[in-house]
C-alpha cells in the first residue's frame, strides 16, 4: 500500500505544475502585470508609482526565463514563483505585503470552527433522513420527500442566509445575526445561525444522494439473503445497508474532509466571520491577486490530499480493495 | 449604427441558439430510445409540468432578448408589451397606491402588482426582464462546454492511449481547483459580463460532462455494433459521429438539463460575489444581493427579494424536476 502511495503522489506532481502553470498563464499572461497594477493603484496612477508597485513585488522581471544578461537565466517571474510554491511559500499579499502564510492560519480557525459543526450535523441528519426514506420508500412520504429534497436544492445559498438573518434577527429578534468573535463559549452564540443555515442548504442533495446510495445497496444479493433468512426489514437497514452503504459514505465524505478548511466564502461574508472564505472575497473586492493565486494553489493541494485520503479510507473500510 | 447592428448579432445568436438545440435533438428524434422516451415522458405529470414551466420561462427569456430599433434607441420586445407600466418614484409596496415613505407618500401613477424597486421600476417587470441573463449564462456556457465535453470525452474513450491519458490529464488538473476559486480568478482577470462569465463557467463545466460521456463511450465501443460498423470498413469519424454519438447524446440532454439549473445558481451566487452580471443588467443575483439592504428598511422591503428569489426557484427547480423525468423515462430501472 506504501508503494501505492508514493506512485499515487508521484502522479500528483504534473497535476500540482499544471495547476501553477494554469495560474500563472490566467494571472500574468492573460492580463499583463502591467494591467494588474493599474487595475489595483486605479486609473489615475502616475506610470512611476506602477512601475515601483511592479518592482517591489517582482512582477517586473521577465515572464519565462531571464534572458537580459545581468541575472541568472531562472530569475523570471515564472520560475521565481514555481521555486517559492515548491518551498510552499505562499508569499506576501499584494495590497496589504503581509505574508500570506499567517494571513491563512489566521483565518482557518474561524473557518473551521464554522464548516466542520456544520459538516457532521449535516451528515449525520442527511443519513438518518436517507434511511428513513429507504424504509419508507416509494410511500407518499417518501415522494413528498424527495420533492422538498430537490426543492431545497433549488434555492440558492444568499437566500437561506438573507431569509435566515431576517427571520432571526427582525422578526425572532434573537441572538447576534452578525458577527463574530473568539472568546470561549460566546463563539457558539455567532456560529449557531451560520452553522444551521450550512446544514439546510446542504440538506437536500445530500438527503437525495445518500437515499440513491441506500437504494442501490437494496438491490444487492447479499439483501435478499438476509431478506429470505428472515431478518426484519428494519434489521436489514440498519445492519446490512447502512454498514455496506457507509463505505461509499466514507469516499464522499473523506474526500470533501479538506475543503472544510477553505470555509465557505458566501457565508463568512454574511456573517462576518474572519476565515480563509472571507479573506477571499476581500481579495476578490480589492482586487489582490496574489491571494487569489495561493488559495488556487493551496485549494489544488488540499484537493489532492482528500483523493489520497479517500484511497487509504476506502481499503481501511473494504479489506476487499488492496491498493497496489 | 453600431448599436443598429449589435442588436441584430443579438437577435440571431438568439435563433443560433435554439436552431443548435433543434438540430441536436433532430438528429436523435427518430431512433427507438428517444421515442420510448417521449412516450414515458409524457406520462409522466412531474416531468410535463416542469417542461411547460420551462418553456415560460424561455419564452420570456426569448422576448427580452429580441430587440427591435426604435427612435429613442432600441426596445426589447418585453419593454415594448410592458411600456404601458409607468414608473414610480421609489418603493411602493405591492398593489399599494403611495410610494413607501412614511413621511411624505406620494401618489403612484399606477397599481403595481408586486411592488416597484429603489428606482420605481415595476418589480415584477424586472423579474421577468432578469429572466434573460439566467438563460443567457445557461445558453452561452452550454455551447461551450457541451461540445468541449462530449468530443474530449468520446475521444478518450474511442482511442485510449495517449489521447485518454492527455484528456485524463487535463480534467484532473481544472478539477484540482475548487470550482469557485477558479471561476473567481478567471472572472477577476477577464472582467465581469455574461460572455466571461459563460466562459469562465464552461471552462469549469465540461470536466463532469468529459467524465460522463468517457465512461458511457467505455461502455459503448465493446458493443457488437460497434464491431459490425468497423468491419464493413467505416472510418473512424464516422463510427463516432454516427454510432456512438447518437448512443450517448441521451445522457448529454440530461446532465445538460440538470447542468443548466446550476448554471443559473451560479450567476446568482457570482453576481453576489461582485464578478457576474455587468451593473445595469438585470439578474436575479444582482435583485437578491439589493434586498440585503432594503430588508433593514424601515418599514422593510420585502417584495423584490421574493419575486426574484421566487423566479430564481420556479427555474431551478423546473430544471431540476425534468432532468429527473428525463433520467427516468431514459432509464426506467434506474429511476
Amino acid at each position: 500500500m506504501v508503494a501505492y502511495l508514493i506512485r499515487r503522489l508521484f502522479f500528483f506532481v504534473p497535476i500540482v505544475f499544471g495547476v501553477m502553470l494554469l495560474t500563472f498563464v490566467l494571472f500574468f499572461v492573460v492580463q499583463s502585470p502591467d494591467a494588474m497594477a493599474r487595475r489595483v493603484l486605479g486609473p489615475k496612477a502616475t506610470p512611476k508609482a506602477v512601475e515601483n508597485w511592479l518592482h517591489n513585488r517582482g512582477y517586473d522581471k521577465p515572464l519565462l526565463l531571464n534572458r537580459t544578461g545581468q541575472a541568472p537565466w531562472h530569475d523570471s517571474l515564472f520560475l521565481n514563483q514555481m521555486g517559492r510554491l515548491a518551498r510552499f511559500d505562499l508569499g506576501k499579499s499584494d495590497v496589504t505585503n503581509r505574508p500570506l502564510a499567517e494571513d491563512f492560519r489566521e483565518g482557518a480557525l474561524p473557518s473551521l470552527l464554522l464548516t466542520v459543526p456544520a459538516f457532521f450535523v449535516g451528515l449525520a441528519l442527511s443519513v438518518v433522513f436517507a434511511l428513513y426514506l429507504v424504509f419508507i420508500r416509494n410511500g407518499v412520504v417518501d415522494l413528498a420527500a424527495s420533492l422538498a429534497c430537490v426543492a431545497l436544492m433549488s434555492v440558492p445559498v444568499m437566500v437561506y442566509i438573507i431569509a435566515g438573518q431576517f427571520l432571526v434577527a427582525q422578526v425572532l429578534n434573537y441572538f447576534p445575526a452578525f458577527g463574530f468573535q473568539l472568546e470561549g463559549f460566546s463563539t457558539a452564540k455567532f456560529l449557531l445561525l451560520p452553522v444551521a443555515l450550512m446544514v439546510v442548504s446542504g440538506l437536500g442533495a445530500d438527503v437525495r444522494l445518500f437515499r440513491a446510495m441506500f437504494i442501490e445497496e437494496m438491490g444487492q444479493d447479499y439483501i435478499r439473503t438476509a431478506r429470505a433468512k428472515g431478518v426484519s426489514s428494519a434489521l436489514v437497514l440498519l445492519r446490512h445497508v447502512f454498514k455496506n452503504g457507509l463505505i461509499n459514505l466514507i469516499t464522499l465524505v473523506v474526500a470533501s474532509l479538506p475543503f472544510l478548511i477553505m470555509g465557505s466564502v458566501v457565508l463568512e461574508n454574511f456573517f462576518g466571520i474572519p476565515g480563509l472564505g472571507n479573506k477571499l472575497f476581500s481579495a476578490i473586492q480589492a482586487p489582490d491577486f496574489a491571494v487569489v493565486q495561493a488559495s488556487v494553489f493551496l485549494g489544488s493541494l488540499l484537493y489532492l490530499g482528500g483523493l489520497l485520503l479517500t484511497d487509504i479510507c476506502y481499503a481501511w473500510a473494504d479489506p476487499r480493495i488492496r491498493l497496489q | 449604427m453600431a448599436a443598429f447592428d449589435l442588436v441584430w448579432v443579438q437577435n440571431l445568436s438568439v435563433f443560433t441558439g435554439y436552431a443548435l438545440l433543434g438540430g441536436a435533438l433532430w438528429r436523435v428524434a427518430g431512433t427507438e430510445r428517444w421515442k420510448a422516451a417521449w412516450h414515458r415522458l409524457r406520462g409522466d405529470r412531474t416531468g410535463m409540468a416542469a417542461l411547460a414551466l420551462i418553456c415560460v420561462f424561455l419564452l420570456v427569456g426569448t422576448l427580452e432578448s429580441f430587440s427591435v430599433p426604435q427612435p429613442t434607441g432600441s426596445r426589447t420586445l418585453l419593454q415594448l408589451a410592458t411600456a404601458g407600466i409607468p414608473q414610480e418614484k421609489g418603493y411602493s409596496a405591492p398593489l399599494a397606491t403611495t410610494t413607501l415613505s412614511v413621511a411624505n407618500p406620494t401618489p403612484l401613477a399606477g397599481r403595481h402588482l408586486l411592488g416597484t424597486d429603489a428606482l420605481g421600476r415595476d418589480t415584477l417587470v424586472q423579474t421577468l426582464r432578469a429572466t434573460r441573463s439566467a438563460l443567457w449564462i445557461g445558453g452561452l456556457t452550454s455551447i461551450i462546454y457541451i461540445p468541449l465535453g462530449v468530443l474530449l470525452g468520446i475521444l478518450a474513450a474511442f482511442y485510449r492511449g495517449w489521447v485518454d491519458d492527455v484528456v485524463q490529464y487535463f480534467y484532473s488538473t481544472v478539477a484540482a481547483v475548487p470550482e469557485i476559486l477558479m471561476l473567481v480568478s478567471i472572472l477577476m482577470v477577464l472582467g465581469k459580463g455574461l460572455g466571461t462569465m459563460a466562459i469562465a463557467l464552461g471552462i469549469t463545466g465540461w470536466v463532469g460532462m468529459a467524465r460522463l460521456i468517457r465512461g458511457e463511450t467505455l461502455r459503448q465501443v465493446e458493443r457488437p455494433y460497434v464491431a459490425a460498423a468497423r468491419a464493413m470498413g467505416q472510418s473512424d469519424w464516422k463510427i463516432l459521429m454516427r454510432h456512438l454519438l447518437p448512443n450517448v447524446m441521451h445522457l448529454v440532454l440530461i446532465k445538460a438539463v440538470l447542468g443548466f439549473s446550476g448554471l443559473v445558481l451560479a450567476e446568482a451566487v457570482l453576481s453576489y460575489l461582485g464578478v457576474g452580471s455587468p451593473v445595469g443588467t438585470a439578474s436575479w443575483g444582482a435583485m437578491i444581493d439589493a434586498s440585503r439592504s432594503e430588508l433593514s428598511r424601515e418599514p422593510f422591503v420585502w417584495w423584490n427579494i421574493s419575486t426574484s428569489a421566487g423566479a430564481l426557484f420556479l427555474l431551478v427547480l423546473a430544471l431540476n424536476l425534468f432532468g429527473d423525468s428525463l433520467r427516468r423515462a431514459f432509464d426506467p430501472k434506474h429511476g
